[in-house]
């Protein structure tokens, strides 16, 4: 069965590690902050300004100077820091972020990543995206293996506008792991009952498969 | 040395049209809503505007595209405003739109006396288009410019009469990059106190950014997204 929004959240955060600091984007993306698992301690970067993203504000509690980069309120976690746009992408663009979870549109097997504008339908603008994946040294796409049409969203090249180059490292979507490689997509993982065979004939491209493959552990 | 303006009306004098102008804020989380209000009030037309986004319909930077008065935006995130929108493909606006933290180190870069500078981001997509390219350890990367502005506008928390500024929280964002690039510098804070009230080790915008300074009146602070969970 193909995994929801939450089973791709709940299976990234088993990439996480005590000490990561994390930038976690728009959508099923955020949702990884749920499952950070006990003990452990992650530090989320909101790329508007902080180091240290906390849940949501009890209600009536809710500050309009304490927004997340999806523009939502929220709080911060003891120990927190906050600065400057400048600050934030010095951060990003320096190299800082352990890593960087994002939605995508499309990612091509040789990790091109197109996310931010489709041609005559809608630009609403790269925000942080491009900064992000131009200087993560570890980026997880977390995103559906189709679009809602059934068309692969794993391609040998990007159709849609770029966020940017050879940059994905791993694909995380309802139905696979797949890792990026110098020879192109490898599967990793598939989701509990969903077939190799499925996964192949919904990647449109090569889909390197070597051994058996394990199921995703959540 | 007079740095203390009454209110808006006053701070923006001298803002005239085809201008550019640098706007602080992200979302509509700090950003300059007093002087907004002003600058639409005015009729100045044909504004080149720098900021990360272009507020909603009705608040923000949407209440001068609603009038028409701004004629190119250089922004990094404009969803969330349909004038906006509509205005941007039917060739009424000129948009440009750049990756945000490229967007903050040219405000930054402008003030600081830094002309040019190359960073990744963008790199290999359309955004690459026209400028030069350079290889550094091995990874492309893209010539970038600096910003300046006619006058930057910023949103402080507190501020004191020689124009030292502490931002709060994500309120900061923006703003403290630009206040270093706008030949002339407004700012308006929430709380203006006399200079030696704030704490030296505390200023995140040092005063000799800032040449005008107000404290604001009837500040809305909308919130674009209201998160919240129930009290337990």
């Amino acid at each position: 069965m193909a995994l929801d929004k939450n089973g791709i959240a709940k299976r990234i955060a088993r990439e996480l590690q005590d000490g990561f600091y994390v930038n976690l984007g728009i959508g099923i993306p955020t949702l990884v902050a749920n499952y950070i698992p006990e003990g452990m301690q992650v530090i989320l970067q909101s790329e508007n300004g902080l180091l240290g993203i906390g849940p949501f504000p009890y209600e009536g509690e809710q500050d309009p100077d304490l927004i997340n980069a999806g523009k939502q309120t929220i709080t911060y976690t003891t120990g927190a820091a906050f600065f400057d746009s400048a600050t934030s992408f010095a951060m990003i663009r320096g190299g800082h972020i352990d890593l960087t979870v994002l939605g995508a549109f499309e990612v091509s097997e040789n990790g091109d990543l197109s996310s931010w504008k489709i041609p005559g339908k809608m630009v609403k603008g790269m925000g942080g995206a491009m900064d992000l994946v131009a200087s993560a040294k570890n980026i997880i796409v977390a995103m559906t293996h189709t679009d809602p049409k059934g068309n692969s969203k794993l391609l040998r090249h990007c159709s849609l506008p770029l966020t940017g180059i050879a940059c994905v490292k791993k694909i995380v979507t309802d139905l696979a792991v797949v890792e990026i490689t110098a020879g192109g997509f490898r599967l990793l993982e598939r989701a509990p009952g969903v077939s190799v065979e499925e996964i192949i004939a919904k990647t449109a491209a090569p889909l390197l498969v070597e051994g058996t493959i394990p199921e995703m552990e959540s | 040395m007079n740095k203390v303006y009454p209110n808006a009306v006053a701070a923006i004098e001298g803002i005239a049209d085809n201008m550019t102008l640098m706007l602080g804020g992200f979302g509509l989380s700090g950003i300059p809503e007093n002087s907004i209000a002003a600058l639409a009030a005015s009729g100045i037309k044909g504004l080149t505007c720098i900021s990360n986004n272009a507020g909603v319909d009705d608040f923000g930077l949407g209440l001068l595209l609603q009038n028409r008065q701004i004629k190119k935006m250089i922004s990094s995130y404009v969803g969330e405003n349909a004038e906006f929108e509509r205005q941007m493909l039917s060739g009424e606006l000129e948009v440009e739109l750049n990756p945000q933290g490229t967007l903050a180190e040219r405000c930054r870069a402008g003030g600081a006396g830094i002309p040019a500078f190359f960073v990744p981001a963008g790199a290999g997509t359309e955004v690459a288009e026209g400028k030069e390219t350079r290889v550094f350890n091995g990874k492309l990367h893209l010539l970038e410019h600096a910003l300046t502005a006619d006058y930057a506008i910023v949103k402080a928390w507190k501020g004191d009469t020689l124009g030292n500024l502490i931002y709060r929280h994500t309120a900061n964002n923006f703003n403290q990059p630009m206040a270093m690039a706008g030949k002339i510098t407004i700012a308006e804070v929430e709380e203006l106190v006399p200079a030696g009230t704030l704490d030296p080790n505390q200023i995140h915008t040092p005063g000799i950014f800032v040449q005008r300074i107000f404290q604001v009146v009837n500040l809305e602070k909308r919130i674009e997204f209201v998160t919240t969970r129930p009290k337990p």
